[in-house]
C-alpha cells in the first residue's frame, strides 16, 4: 500500500477523528460541559485541599490549577485510553491492510481537540484575575502543542503496542499515571519542590510541557530555549516509541 | 499467458504460543523461564506452501477447520507475514471483512459507510461520489439515518456488502461471507461477485459452501495438514474432498 498518497492519509486521519467526536457527543449535547467537568472538578477538590486547607503559598491558585490541569488531562486521557484501542480494532488490524498507526493517532487528536476546547475556559478564568491573552500564544499555542503531541502519540504508541503482549499493563499504565501526576507540576510550583529533587522533576518530559503551557497561559512567557529542550526530549522519546511499534506491529495480527 | 498476480513461494507461516504472555506481565515474570520456552515454541500452520494466481482468475480454498485458509487470506492482505518463503502480489487487495468490521454501532449507516469506504481505501472524494450508489445497493433507505446499533445483524451486513461492492479492488479476498442477508440480497451480492469476476478482478475465495465453490471458482485448492493437497478442477477437487470427509465419519 505504499503507492497511497498524501492526501488519502489526511482523509484517513480526519475520519477517524470525526468518527471519535462524533461517538463522544451523540448520546449527549451537553458533551462539551460534561469535558469540562472532570478537570474542573479536581480543579475545585485541589483547591479546597490545598489552598483553603494547606494553604500553599501560590498567588491566583484556581487560575493556576487549571492552566495545569488541562493540558495534564490531554495527555493523562490519551494515554490511559491507550492499551485498549488497538483491541477495540482487532477486526480491522487482522484482515486489512492499513497503516496501524493511525488509530492511536485519531484517539490522541481527539483528545487533542477537546484540550483546546478548554482554551477559552482558561482565558475566562484569566479575565477573573485580571489577566489577558497575549499576542505570543498565537507562536506558544502551536508549539506546545507541537510538542506535547509528540510526547503523548509516542506513549500512546508504546503503550498500546506492548499491550497487546502483555494484557496486564493496562492496570500498571494507571499506576504510572497516578505516579506521573505527583511528580508533575500540575497542583504545585517547583519552586515549592527542594532544591535536591529538582532535577528529578525535570527530569520527567510531562513537568517541562505543563510548565511551559502554565507560563504561556499565566504570565504570556514563552522561553524558546526550554522549548527547544523538551521537544527535543519528546521528539527522541516519539521516535524511540515508534520505533518499537513498527518492531511489533507485524505481530499485531497474530496476537490479535 | 496471463500474468500473476499472487505468487507465493515455498511459504511457511507459524503462530507462536503466546499464551503465558498474553497472561500478562505477572505470569511472564513469575514462569519466566517457562515463559521463555514457550515464547520460541511455534504452531506451525503452512508448510511451504508454493501456488501461483493468474490476473482474473478465481480460487476457492477448501480444508477442515485451523487448516489456514484464512491464514492464507491475511497473508495476502499482507497484514501477516510469513516465517519464511517469498510472498509476491501485485495490484491492490480489498478484503471483504467479516460482518461489520470497523463499523462503529453508534454512527448512523451513512457515516458508517463514509468511514469504512476510507478505512478500505477509498478516499473522501470517492466515498462522497459512491455513497448514494451504495444506500441504493444496500437496499437500507429509511434507517440509513439511524445508529446502525438499531439495525438488525442482515441489515449491517449488508451494508457491509455494499461497501466492499463498490471498491475497485484488483484481488478481492472473500471469507466466508457470500451467505449475508436475506435470499434476495444474497443473489444480489452473488451477481456482484459475478460481474467482479467479468470485470477480470482476481478472486480469493475461503468457504465452506462447497456448492457456491463450484459455482464461482474456476479453481479450487484442498488445503490439508499444511499443505496442498490437491489443486484443480473445483468440481474434481470438490468431489475428492467430500469423498474423504465421508470416509471417515
Amino acid at each position: 500500500m505504499k503507492d497511497r498518497n498524501f492526501k488519502y492519509y489526511l482523509d484517513l486521519i480526519s475520519v477517524l477523528v470525526a468518527k471519535e467526536l462524533k461517538v463522544r457527543y451523540k448520546n449527549s449535547y451537553l458533551g462539551y460541559l460534561w469535558s469540562l467537568l472532570n478537570p474542573l472538578a479536581m480543579a475545585l477538590i485541589f483547591y479546597f485541599a490545598f489552598k483553603v486547607i494547606m494553604r500553599v503559598p501560590i498567588e491566583n491558585y484556581s487560575f493556576f490549577l487549571i492552566t495545569g490541569l488541562f493540558p495534564w488531562q490531554w495527555f493523562s486521557n490519551s494515554v490511559g485510553s491507550s492499551p485498549g484501542i488497538l483491541l477495540g480494532n482487532a477486526s480491522l488490524i487482522k484482515k486489512v491492510n492499513f497503516p496501524v498507526y493511525f488509530i492511536p493517532i485519531s484517539s490522541v487528536l481527539n483528545d487533542a481537540v477537546h484540550f483546546l476546547l478548554t482554551i477559552p475556559v482558561i482565558i475566562v478564568f484569566g479575565f477573573l484575575f485580571n489577566k489577558f491573552p497575549s499576542p505570543i500564544w498565537i507562536l506558544g499555542i502551536p508549539l506546545w502543542f507541537f510538542a506535547q503531541f509528540f510526547l503523548t502519540y509516542g506513549s500512546a504508541l508504546l503503550i498500546s503496542s506492548i499491550n497487546l503482549f502483555f494484557r496486564d499493563l493496562e492496570r500498571l499504565v494507571m499506576v504510572f499515571l497516578l505516579i506521573l501526576f505527583y511528580v508533575t507540576p500540575v497542583f504545585y510550583d517547583i519552586t515549592l519542590v527542594p532544591e535536591k529533587y529538582r532535577k528529578l522533576i525535570f527530569l520527567n518530559p510531562v513537568s517541562g510541557i505543563i510548565m511551559g503551557w502554565r507560563d504561556l497561559f499565566m504570565k504570556g512567557a514563552f522561553d524558546f530555549k526550554f522549548y527547544c529542550l523538551y521537544l527535543l526530549y519528546s521528539f527522541i522519546l516519539f521516535l524511540f516509541s515508534f520505533y518499537v511499534f513498527k518492531r511489533l506491529s507485524y505481530k499485531f495480527a497474530e496476537v490479535l | 499467458m496471463k500474468e500473476k498476480v499472487i505468487v507465493f513461494d515455498k511459504v511457511v507461516k507459524s503462530y507462536p504460543s503466546y499464551t503465558y504472555i498474553t497472561g500478562g506481565i505477572k505470569n511472564f515474570l513469575i514462569h519466566f523461564n517457562k515463559s521463555i520456552e514457550n515464547f520460541k515454541k511455534r504452531h506451525v500452520v503452512l508448510k511451504e506452501i508454493s501456488f501461483e494466481i493468474s490476473q482474473g482468475e478465481c480460487v476457492g480454498f477448501i480444508g477442515r477447520n485451523g487448516v489456514g485458509k484464512s491464514t492464507l487470506l491475511s497473508l495476502i492482505a499482507g497484514v501477516l507475514k510469513p516465517d519464511s518463503g517469498k510472498i509476491f502480489v501485485k495490484g491492490k487487495v480489498s478484503p471483504l471483512l467479516e460482518l461489520g468490521a470497523g463499523f462503529h454501532p453508534d454512527l448512523t449507516g451513512r457515516e458508517n459507510i463514509i468511514l469504512n469506504s476510507i478505512l478500505l481505501g477509498m478516499t473522501k472524494e470517492e466515498a462522497f461520489a459512491k455513497i448514494s450508489s451504495i444506500i441504493e445497493f444496500s437496499g437500507i433507505k429509511d434507517f440509513i439515518d439511524q445508529p446502525i446499533r438499531t439495525y438488525s445483524s442482515g441489515m449491517v451486513a449488508r451494508l457491509a456488502f455494499s461497501v466492499i461492492a463498490h471498491l475497485d479492488p484488483d484481488i478481492l479476498l472473500i471469507d466466508e461471507v457470500l451467505a449475508v442477508g436475506d435470499i434476495e440480497f444474497q443473489k444480489k451480492s452473488f451477481n456482484k461477485i459475478l460481474e467482479f469476476k467479468q470485470k477480470g478482478i482476481t478472486m480469493v475465495l475461503v468457504s465452506h459452501d462447497l456448492e457456491n465453490i463450484k459455482k464461482l471458482c474456476d479453481r479450487a485448492i484442498w488445503l490439508e495438514d499444511g499443505k496442498i493437497k490437491m489443486d484443480g478442477n473445483p468440481e474434481e477437487v470438490v468431489e475428492e474432498y467430500c469423498k474423504k470427509i465421508e470416509g471417515k465419519v
